[in-house]
């Protein structure tokens, strides 16, 4: 499966995840914090700064993952311009463009394996006491492994649509599908238990 | 023990899966993913605690950098937008949808789809509304009313949702366990 990790190598995929996911969350605080559209505009422009460093291939992958936020400004600009309270409406539209582009960013700059790796570091008190965090990891695993196999199913049920009916795909391939998918946990199920299970004790570190 | 996994597993895939597949069309022509009625799945077939579980994980995917949401949307940015009271939401919704279907003994179709009405869109709009209230620096009523087009559309998904659980009961006796 296809992560959101920018293929473009920057400095700041070089940058341990831990640090970035930190700085994102201090950062995050602040701007939430932040009241002042001057203050907020800065913000953005050093959002901006940091976004062009990964050079132009970069900023414009990152510039569209922020058409989501275009219906919200839309409807900030329609709301505050009826309203007259200008300022309150370009505090909100600074900071909703500033927040998501960083997170955006820190996303865009990490490998999953990096992410996965920090995640295992903030389970790790859970280890010490006791609790195994095998069954995550391999969840995780599963999930990763069986969600294009179901969408590929979903195609092929919607395809079988097509060729049967001349009305557009309905909500009615949505109970095979998820019967697939229970059918599909029953033999993961099997092999698990056929592997020796989850019971299995790993060598503590 | 396995099984469980398995199906939290498998049900945090369908919930990406639904997220993925072409949208399909309601009756009015409108346009609709089924991520949202994939969270009511969760609650109605695997009840309260797995269901939650199974979005849980399915959030910390899309968390951890993979565009598992509707129109291939994820990574931290997600919880950046003003639509992240509706993430936070998610496993909430599939816990009550659960909780609701597991107490409450009457014909499945019905109570799955009452479950769904209540967790998928009562308590996820609850969510919803507040977390777009805060990032949009709105009341509650003004939040609200921005999101009322959204309401038909899960309203008619819980019902979906409802009829699909009846559906996996009988072709699947077994695995709906909210009623095991």
């Amino acid at each position: 499966m296809i992560s959101l990790t920018s293929p473009v190598e920057t400095w700041a995929h070089r940058v341990p995840a831990g640090v970035k996911l930190a700085a994102l969350s201090v950062t995050t605080v602040g701007l939430l914090a932040l009241q002042s559209p001057g203050a907020l505009a800065l913000a953005l422009a050093g959002v901006v700064g940091l976004t062009l460093t990964g050079g132009p291939s970069f900023a414009r992958a990152a510039a569209h993952a922020l058409k989501i936020l275009l219906p919200f400004l839309l409807l900030i600009a329609v709301w505050h311009g009826v309203t007259g309270q200008i300022e309150a409406g370009m505090t909100v539209a600074l900071r909703l463009l500033a927040a998501l582009a960083l997170a955006n960013f820190v996303t865009m700059t990490t490998r999953l394996s990096d992410m996965v790796a920090v995640a295992a570091v903030l389970l790790a008190p859970f280890r010490r006491l006791g609790l195994s965090t095998r069954a995550l990891e391999l969840s995780v695993a599963l999930v990763v492994r069986f969600t294009p196999s179901i969408a590929r199913k979903g195609g092929l049920l919607a395809e079988a649509w097509r060729a049967r009916s001349a009305r557009r795909t309905g909500w009615q391939i949505i109970m095979p599908l998820a019967a697939t998918a229970l059918d599909d946990a029953d033999h993961v199920a099997e092999a698990l238990r056929a592997r020796g299970g989850l019971e299995t004790t790993e060598p503590t570190d | 023990m396995e099984r469980n996994l398995a199906l939290i597993a498998l049900f945090a895939a369908l919930i990406a899966a639904l997220g993925l597949i072409p949208k399909f069309t309601l009756a009015f022509g409108v346009p609709i993913t089924a991520q949202s009625m994939g969270v009511m799945l969760c609650g109605t077939v695997l009840g309260a605690r797995r269901g939650a579980l199974a979005v849980l994980l399915f959030l910390a995917l899309v968390a951890l950098g993979l565009p598992l949401l509707a129109g291939g949307r994820g990574g931290l940015g997600a919880f950046a937008t003003p639509s992240v009271g509706f993430l936070i939401g998610f496993p909430v919704a599939a816990f009550v949808t659960g909780l609701i279907v597991e107490r409450w003994r009457a014909g499945l179709a019905s109570v799955a789809a009452v479950a769904s009405l209540v967790g998928g869109v009562v308590v996820l709009y609850a969510f919803g509304v507040v977390g777009m209230s805060l990032m949009l620096d709105k009341s509650i009523p003004q939040a609200a009313l921005l999101v009322t087009a959204f309401i038909p559309g899960d309203v008619i998904k819980a019902i979906l949702a409802g009829l699909i659980t009846a559906g996996l009961a009988k072709s699947r006796p077994s695995s709906v366990l909210s009623r095991g």
